[in-house]
Parts: C-alpha cells; sequence; structure tokens
C-alpha cells in the first residue's frame, strides 16, 4: 500500500515527506509504547502513534519504520517535524482514533508485522 | 575481544539523565556507525534497538552514564554504563511489563517493562552487573554470522 493510499484512507493531512507518498509500506504497527515499537515494528513498516514528543521520531530511525501517522488528530511541535524533514520520515496526522485508523487500513489490505512473519 | 572478535571501531559517547531532548541520539549515532562500517542490516537493527533502549535506561533510571560500542569483523558490543540507584533485583527487571519508571516517564511513551527484555531479545549474550547504590553495567554482544572482511 502506497503512503498516498494510506493518507486517503486515514483521510490524513501530511506534515512533511510529501515527495516520498509514492513509497509503499508492506505492515503497519500501532502503538502508544515506545519500547512495544522497538519489538514489534518492523523496517519498511508503517507505525501508527498517538505520542508526539521528539522520541518517537529517533525510535522510529532506529525501527527503521517508513512512515508515522500520529493519531487522534495528535499534532506534533515543529522541532519533531524539522526532526524528521532531516531524517526523511514523511508525517501525517489523522483525526481518527487508532482503533479505527489500523482497522480501516487492515480493511484496504495492510497487515500487522506478526501476521506478515507467520506468513514468510 | 580477540582475533575475528577484536575491535577495529570503539566509540565512547556520554548520556545525561533525565536529557529527553537529546535521548535516542546516541543510538541513532551507533546506528550510522554500524551501517558505515558495513554491518549486515540485521546486526545493525539488533544493535540500534539494544543501544536505544540502553541509552533510555540511563537516561530515565540513572544519574547518568557513557554508552560505548565496539566494532569487530564479526562481533558488535554494546555497553552501557552508569551512575546510579543500581538495580536490587535483576531477575525481576528482567521480567515483562515490569516497571520503575515514574509517571512522566510513562507519559512519554516509555516505562513499558520492555527495556531489558527487549535488549536480550536483540542479543545472542547479555551481561547485566549492578550495585546497589553505585551503578549498573550492561554489555550487549551480538555476533555477525557474515564477518567482515579482514581489516588492518
Amino acid at each position: 500500500m502506497t503512503l498516498a493510499e494510506v493518507q486517503r484512507i486515514l483521510e490524513a493531512e501530511v506534515l512533511c515527506g510529501h515527495e516520498h507518498l509514492g513509497a509503499s509500506v508492506e505492515v503497519a504497527f500501532g502503538s502508544d509504547l515506545l519500547s512495544d515499537s522497538l519489538a514489534f515494528a518492523r523496517p519498511r513498516s508503517l507505525l501508527l502513534t498517538g505520542l508526539t514528543n521528539p522520541q518517537v521520531i529517533w525510535a522510529a530511525e532506529v525501527i527503521e519504520v517508513t512512515a508515522i501517522v500520529f493519531v487522534r488528530g495528535k499534532r506534533p511541535s515543529r522541532d519533531l517535524v524539522k526532526l524528521a524533514e532531516e531524517k526523511g520520515i514523511p508525517l501525517m496526522v489523522t483525526p481518527k482514533l487508532l482503533f479505527d485508523s489500523c482497522g480501516l487500513l487492515y480493511q484496504a489490505g495492510l497487515r500487522g508485522t506478526l501476521d506478515h512473519e507467520r506468513k514468510q | 575481544m580477540s582475533g575475528n572478535n577484536k575491535a577495529f571501531l570503539e566509540l565512547e559517547f556520554p548520556v545525561a539523565a533525565m536529557d529527553f531532548v537529546r535521548a535516542g541520539r546516541v543510538a541513532s549515532q551507533i546506528k550510522r556507525a554500524l551501517e558505515q562500517a558495513g554491518m549486515p542490516a540485521g546486526v545493525v537493527r539488533r544493535a540500534a534497538i539494544a543501544a536505544y533502549e540502553a541509552e533510555m535506561n540511563i537516561v530515565i533510571h540513572s544519574h547518568g552514564g557513557v554508552m560505548r560500542a565496539r566494532i569487530a569483523p564479526s562481533l558488535v558490543e554494546i555497553e552501557a554504563e552508569d551512575w546510579g540507584p543500581g538495580i536490587p533485583d535483576i531477575e525481576l527487571a528482567m521480567q515483562e511489563g515490569y516497571s520503575t519508571a515514574p509517571r512522566e516517564i510513562l507519559e512519554m511513551g516509555f516505562g513499558a517493562g520492555m527495556g531489558l527484555p527487549n535488549m536480550r531479545k536483540c542479543a545472542d549474550r547479555l551481561d547485566i552487573r549492578s550495585e546497589v547504590g553505585k551503578g549498573t553495567q550492561v554489555v550487549v554482544s551480538i555476533f555477525n554470522a557474515e564477518p567482515l572482511e579482514a581489516r588492518a
């Protein structure tokens, strides 16, 4: 699924990384806990979270996520967006809740990280 | 470290307690160094996650410390040494979900009690030494099954 599709499905606003919307994600992970994201998210995945402190970007870099969607309309600070721009990580914000966002993406064919691993 | 396990690159970074603005940068720098050294993606990823968790542990739980990375053709060691309260019960701290992080840390998305368990998952060998009232030293060893070309 491309990031442009993610944006359309979640009616999300792109905060940075417009030029990467053609990139695609294979799997997604949703959590408000960074350690769980580190444990379960996978490279080239989409991270959905309600956390907006800069730690999210540092963790995302370590995990090598393709893009981050902030749920529940949570808007990160300008500094966080700047950091994401430097790291080349596209950011979006959706007014939808975490559960609803995940449900919509799942319905559209995106799968979870563990589902994906079982198939391989 | 000896032979193929002899480090050709050693890095050291100070880590300040409760500095959430800078926290995460050391793990990022270690990750970049491993990539530049030509380590396989899987090794880089495991080492970076372990380093991130170790760095966060120093930031959240200690009075400050130092992170070291030793890179050898077939081995990466991430060492985190801190000055602080130490861990009274390491076995308990290794349990998933056990956390002593204060409330404001939880609100930042940390304190899930997954730091040390995550490090164990990433590590081929995990050594923890801790002395209550003095500090903690954690060494994560990750073996590289596809050793790099021998270097001078």
